[in-house]
């Protein structure tokens, strides 16, 4: 089938989604999503922020769509072209998403783990208004843990339902949903039990907000101060391959590989993700590629080793001490 | 070669009269002037003593604030460090436990905070980036010193005294 989107022409497999051909050809005209997780069946749908324009129908019935439509949740029909960043009108509606998204995030972006990582963040930063007009007073909730090992932070949830479905798909009974309705909607497990499964770690990472983060990160550092490395173990639950974050010599947090939109190659197990923090746990494959555009890669450096100058001379590090310790004394 | 500019002088050097090469004239000249600024009004000030006013734009020392009810406004978020261009902040967040809410403003805050003075430039990079008001360059000149490890400012010498001292 063919497909033009913003007047690039690409052939995909029938059933296809807009937005997973819009990914096949890639680049600035791919629709953000913040609900939809290629990994995640039935993921999708729910944020309203990948919509598109679609100009004509198909080769059949070349009527434009009344409506713009969800890319995530639209198959592609043979001759169908799509409007995305082309469109003004997308390009207004995306706005008016990224306001409502935010109508009652509580932006404490300093406060949060997941700035600097943030897809929430991003889609404001690109696509937002940078005021609020909305005056009455946001939902507020007490955090909630979720075991011992992830916290919830229901107020900055924007309800994308890909933990649902992630502890829909790591587990055979359901054990984690959404209780409420509306602006009273709340993500829990059920009566608070924890989501007692190998791989219940993963929500944290499909979390596009820092609604779900690690407890063993919980404000130990900014994302942007630590160093991303690829690693694997030999795991007998999962892949073992991950992304250690470093900051000196420690592994501060391990999370999964994630993809250029923000989703992970493959589930880790929690073994991998919070038990094993040191460096001889794992093989190190080298430095993750991070775009120059993102602010983890703010005052990063190409070279893993560090320059001759500043190699440890024991005889120097000698010298400077003994100078060190004559100076104090005066 | 001919110069670019044609701005080029070429100087003549004359060889010098008698009264010039006696040099005693341009003595009593030269020592004329040293008196004469004997009486008049020093352009230089005693400076640890007497200190010249600041312009309004001067960027001084850090300092760390606190809000109307007296807590501190730094929430760790590393904005200011990010942004520093000498890469001389530092620090190390920690939660705010119960009980400490009329310390801190937010439920994260700084435990560790230091300032490089030997690395800082005092851009002001780190002011514009504090996304809480919590940082300016409003103090005095940072002192002199003798050892580098003194140059480290800590919380201690950062964060302004507190309101109802």
């Amino acid at each position: 089938m063919k497909v033009t989107i913003d007047g690039i022409t690409v052939d995909v497999e029938p059933g296809t989604s807009i937005l997973n051909a819009a990914r096949q050809i890639g680049g600035d005209i791919v629709p953000p999503a913040m609900c939809y997780y290629s990994k995640l069946e039935g993921s999708g749908g729910k944020c309203r922020t990948c919509l598109v324009k679609v100009s004509k129908g198909s080769e059949k019935d070349p009527r434009p769509m009344p409506k713009l439509v969800a890319s995530c949740r639209t198959t592609v029909m043979d001759g169908m072209e799509v409007q995305n960043i082309t469109s003004p009108e997308v390009i207004e509606a995306r706005k008016g998403v990224v306001e409502m998204l935010l109508i009652n995030h509580p932006l404490d972006c300093p406060v949060c783990d997941q700035a600097g990582e943030c897809h929430l963040q991003d889609l404001g930063y690109e696509h937002g208004a940078a005021k609020t007009r909305y005056e009455f007073d946001r939902r507020t909730f007490e955090k909630i843990d979720i075991g011992d090992k992830i916290q919830l932070h229901m107020t900055r949830c924007i309800l994308c339902y890909r933990c649902v479905f992630t502890a829909d798909q790591i587990t055979n009974t359901r054990l984690h949903g959404i209780l409420n309705r509306g602006d009273h909607s709340e993500i829990s497990t059920y009566i608070q039990k924890a989501v007692d499964n190998d791989f219940s770690g993963n929500v944290i990472d499909v979390c596009p907000v820092g609604a779900l983060t690690d407890k063993t990160f919980r404000f130990k550092n900014r994302v942007w101060f630590t160093k991303p490395v690829e690693a694997h173990r030999d795991c007998d639950k999962c892949c073992g391959k991950v992304t250690l974050w470093y900051k000196g010599e420690d592994v501060i947090r391990v999370t999964g590989r994630k993809d250029v939109y923000g989703e992970v190659e493959e589930f880790i197990c929690n073994t991998c993700r919070f038990e094993k923090k040191k460096t001889a746990d794992w093989t190190i494959e080298g430095p993750r590629k991070v775009s120059h555009k993102s602010v983890i890669s703010a005052n990063h450096y190409e070279t893993m080793k560090p320059l001759p100058v500043v190699k440890t001379n024991p005889l120097l590090q000698e010298a400077n001490k003994e100078q060190f310790e004559r100076e104090t004394r005066l | 070669m001919e110069s670019l500019s044609n701005k080029k002088k070429v100087l003549e050097v004359k060889p010098l009269n008698f009264w010039e090469r006696a040099y005693l004239p341009a003595i009593f000249k030269g020592l004329a002037i040293t008196m004469k600024h004997f009486f008049k009004k020093p352009v230089t000030i005693k400076y640890p003593e007497q200190k010249r006013e600041f312009s309004e734009n001067f960027r001084g020392m850090h300092s760390l604030k606190r809000d109307e009810h007296g807590r501190e406004r730094c929430t760790a978020c590393g904005l200011c460090a990010l942004s520093c261009p000498a890469e001389a902040i530092t620090m190390t967040a920690a939660e705010r436990q119960k009980g400490e809410e009329n310390l801190y403003r937010e439920e994260k805050y700084a435990a560790v905070y230091e300032i490089n003075m030997l690395r800082c430039i005092f851009c002001g990079l780190c002011e514009e980036a504090c996304p809480k008001e919590a940082i300016y360059l409003d103090g005095d000149i940072v002192p002199a010193d003798y050892l580098r490890k003194d140059f480290i400012y800590g919380k201690d010498k950062l964060v302004e005294a507190p309101l109802n001292q």
